[in-house]
């Protein structure tokens, strides 16, 4: 066949380098909803669920059991599943019906339920219901903090100007994943360089993370994986329970976390027993809830090329995301894993969740060059900072983060790495040189910067867990090298896991160490008029970007 | 039959003539083109491989071996990585890795489970030496250490596009000087931010190949000289 140009013009186009495939119910590849979707349905006896979407208690697998006696409200049942899906839509949308409405209403919804009523919705009605239903009266953001070096002072440089540039927890991950206690406590000193009083964790194995936080080297955990189908969580040696159980240790020290889940995993896995993304993503959701988490990270997060390839797949999203809402919980709303080839298809998909607002409009944006984002890329990345920040000020958005000027950078870049440096150096662990930190400073990425001595470096991670090193160590060792301003945030950092208040549902911390939760904070939109508006301080910092024409240069 | 091109080939083929068959399409799409559909079916393979006869995979007692588990459509009903290696050539790297450090290759077929991680732990199980490697056959790679937990490992290797068959020479490498107790270099990680939106239902399409190919009940089985 001879060919159209404007065919193959259109065929060269970096949206069609993306992965599509069309609905497969079988196999799980199916947005909003699948033929093998259960129908919506609920029993009480005697206070206790006996009858769930369809399924008798003998019928249960262990996450029907789960969700019947954890996730939902057993009093409310009744009255709630009587209100049809559409009327349930509706509310969701309407001015004149609160948040804490909405909330006691769906408290006592099956996950069944939940998808129906989700199916009603079209994007922009789930934005709507987002903005209404999100926690916290102000949106934030977080940061992905990698290098493809694993190297810690690069990590810690990252870091410090992420934080000054205005996000509000800064999570980090390893190539090699026995870097954790180094990547951990440069994460922690880097952030409070930056700006004191942001949060910090360490993705790494389940134990692994655990004993960090403890030791107070992470300061809040995210990776709880959950699992809408039996199977899935089964390969993954967990159950519902297991999840609660880990759960609570952390809380038992005091310590912030979410759960992770997000649509795809089960399809991705091959064990998705027909059944929609959304539907399973509910029961994850529901799951998180009924373990007692304040909070999840979901929206497809590392399975967006199985939910993006689908029909429907990023209504199915932002669904998921208003569904974790809906629930009461905290919302760190994914966008941090790369999903296309093309810019203006990345963009659209960030924007459901930028528009309305979210707890944390990305779990995990790039604060480095995409090369390094060791979650395997994020959809938006380092070079995107000035495009973000132009988004935030065409649309007077407050997407969390600000401009920042290049003495700022440098200047805060330089300290986290000579305080790496002279923390590494008192506690005896692997040697930073004067030109690694030079480097570090100046680089965008770990191409600017100099090799690292993997072998001393995993030799001194192994020594900081043998030598049962902890966030009090860091603490001493920076008082001790001339650095005080950042002992005394690391230590209120420490401080904040006595008193326990940034447990409470969607917590941030201000520079001044003050909680900004969904309890103290609530998101309070009824409308027009109401809730959160971008004004005053932050909108002039918003306004100020940088290359902004100077009249008087004409 | 192989996956990737072929697989997506047959998908459509399997559709066109669905659709033909039954005449259930809507009618043209609006490029007049059919779309590839699987609605409907439950397997990518109708076939599932028997490994009844072949024997049980033993644990080994040569403080030297390295065992290698590989999956269960391995070199059977996939033939190629994700990147489009021949899994054959795969293999051959892997082994001479581990031979040219004087160590001992042993290959087994893992059909308990599909998951990388618990391939390799259960390989590293298996392995006389404790360290043992776990291949997907669309080329994912996990290095282990029968003590470590499953969803920890000693290198791990996850975007499989961009393997090349000099990093399996040095995955075989690395397992073996493990082995001897050496100081060792991780394996350099590579990263490609675009991989996810290119392969990742490729992915989960080889995932769900091999996953309908296990076969808890046989375990894990000697896959060479087979």
């Amino acid at each position: 066949m001879k060919r159209s140009k404007r065919i193959e013009a259109l065929d060269a186009r970096p949206v069609n380098l993306d992965g599509y495939i069309n609905e497969w119910p079988e196999m799980g590849f199916i947005a909003m909803s699948s033929p093998y979707d259960p129908k919506p349905s609920v029993k009480v006896e005697d206070g206790r669920i006996v009858e769930l979407d369809g399924k008798t208690r003998d019928e249960f697998d262990f996450i029907d059991q789960f969700i019947a006696d954890y996730a939902i409200n057993v009093d409310r049942a009744a009255a709630s599943m009587a209100v049809p899906s559409l009327e349930i839509a509706r509310k969701i949308v309407d001015i004149h019906v609160s948040r804490k409405e909405i909330l006691d209403l769906i408290a006592g919804i099956t996950p069944a339920k939940m998808t129906e009523v989700l199916n009603q919705l079209n994007v922009v009605e789930l934005m709507m219901g987002m903005q209404k239903m999100r926690a916290r009266k102000v949106p934030g953001n977080q940061a992905h903090i990698t290098n493809l070096k694993d190297d810690p002072v690069q990590i810690a440089a990252d870091a410090a100007e992420g934080a000054l540039r205005g996000f509000s927890e800064e999570e980090t991950t390893m190539g090699v994943a026995r870097y954790a206690p180094l990547s951990s406590m440069a994460l922690l000193i880097g952030s409070q360089t930056g700006r004191p009083g942001v949060l910090t964790q360490c993705s790494a194995e389940e134990a692994t993370e655990l004993e960090l936080g403890i030791r107070g080297l992470t300061t809040y955990a995210e990776t709880l994986s959950v699992y809408g189908t039996e199977k899935v969580f089964i390969d993954g040696d967990d159950t519902p329970y297991s999840k609660a159980f880990l759960n609570s240790a952390y809380a038992s020290r005091g310590l912030k976390v979410r759960f992770s889940s997000g649509s795809g995993s089960e399809a991705l896995m091959g064990s998705s027993e027909k059944k929609s993304l959304l539907y399973l993503e509910c029961r994850c959701l529901y799951v998180t809830k009924g373990a007692g988490s304040q909070g999840t990270q979901n929206g497809s997060v590392s399975c967006i090329g199985v939910t993006g390839s689908v029909p429907a797949g990023i209504r199915e999203v932002l669904s998921e995301n208003l569904v974790a809402a809906l629930l009461g919980l905290e919302c760190a709303s994914s966008n941090d894993q790369s999903f296309s080839n093309s810019d203006m298809r990345r963009t659209a998909r960030t924007m459901l969740e930028f528009l309305p607002g979210t707890d944390f409009i990305f779990s995990g944006y790039a604060a480095e060059p995409n090369y390094d984002n060791m979650f395997a890329g994020s959809n938006f990345d380092a070079e995107d900072f000035d495009d973000y920040n132009v988004l935030q000020r065409d649309m007077q958005v407050d997407g969390g983060l600000k401009p920042v000027s290049e003495e700022d950078v440098i200047h805060v870049r330089n300290k986290a790495a000579r305080a790496v440096q002279a923390v590494f150096r008192n506690l005896n662990l692997a040697p930073v040189s004067d030109e690694q930190v030079e480097a570090v400073t100046y680089a965008h990425g770990s191409k600017d910067t100099l090799p690292r001595d993997v072998t001393a470096d995993l030799a001194a991670a192994e020594d900081v867990l043998k030598r049962g090193i902890t966030g009090v160590d860091v603490v001493r060792a920076l008082a001790e090298t001339g650095f005080e301003d950042i002992a005394s945030s690391v230590l209120n950092m420490l401080k904040q896991r006595v008193a326990g208040d940034y447990m409470q549902t969607a917590a941030i911390l201000d520079r001044d160490f003050h909680v900004l939760s969904g309890v103290n904070t609530p998101n309070d939109y009824t409308g027009p008029g109401t809730g959160y508006r971008v004004s005053g301080e932050r909108w002039e910092e918003i306004k100020n970007i940088p290359h902004i024409i100077d009249p008087q240069d004409i | 039959m192989q996956i990737s091109e072929e697989l997506i080939k047959q998908i459509t083929n399997a559709v066109v003539s669905q659709m033909s068959q039954s005449g259930r399409a809507s009618g043209p799409s609006a490029s007049g083109r059919k779309a590839p559909s699987m609605a409907g079916k439950a397997r990518i393979n109708e076939e599932k491989t028997s490994y009844k006869d072949y024997p049980r995979a033993a644990k080994g007692t040569d403080p030297k071996e390295v065992v290698i588990g590989v999956g269960a459509a391995f070199q059977k009903e996939i033939q190629r990585t994700i990147g489009g290696i021949p899994l054959d050539d795969v293999l051959r790297n892997v082994k001479a890795g581990i031979e040219e450090e004087g160590m001992i290759p042993r290959v087994v077929k893992i059909l308990d489970t599909s998951d990388v991680c618990f391939m390799a732990l259960e390989a590293a199980k298996l392995s006389g030496s404790g360290i043992g490697v776990g291949i997907q056959s669309k080329g994912t790679t996990v290095i282990h250490q029968k003590d470590l937990y499953p969803l920890s490992n000693l290198e791990l290797f996850p975007q499989a596009p961009l393997m090349t068959l000099e990093t399996y020479r040095q995955i075989g490498q690395n397992a073996a000087k493990y082995v001897k107790g050496e100081q060792v270099v991780p394996v350099p990680c590579t990263n490609d931010p675009m991989s996810r939106p290119r392969y990742q239902v490729k992915a989960a399409l080889m995932h769900i190949a091999e996953t309908e190919q296990l076969d808890p009940e046989v375990g894990a089985v000697e896959w060479e000289g087979r």
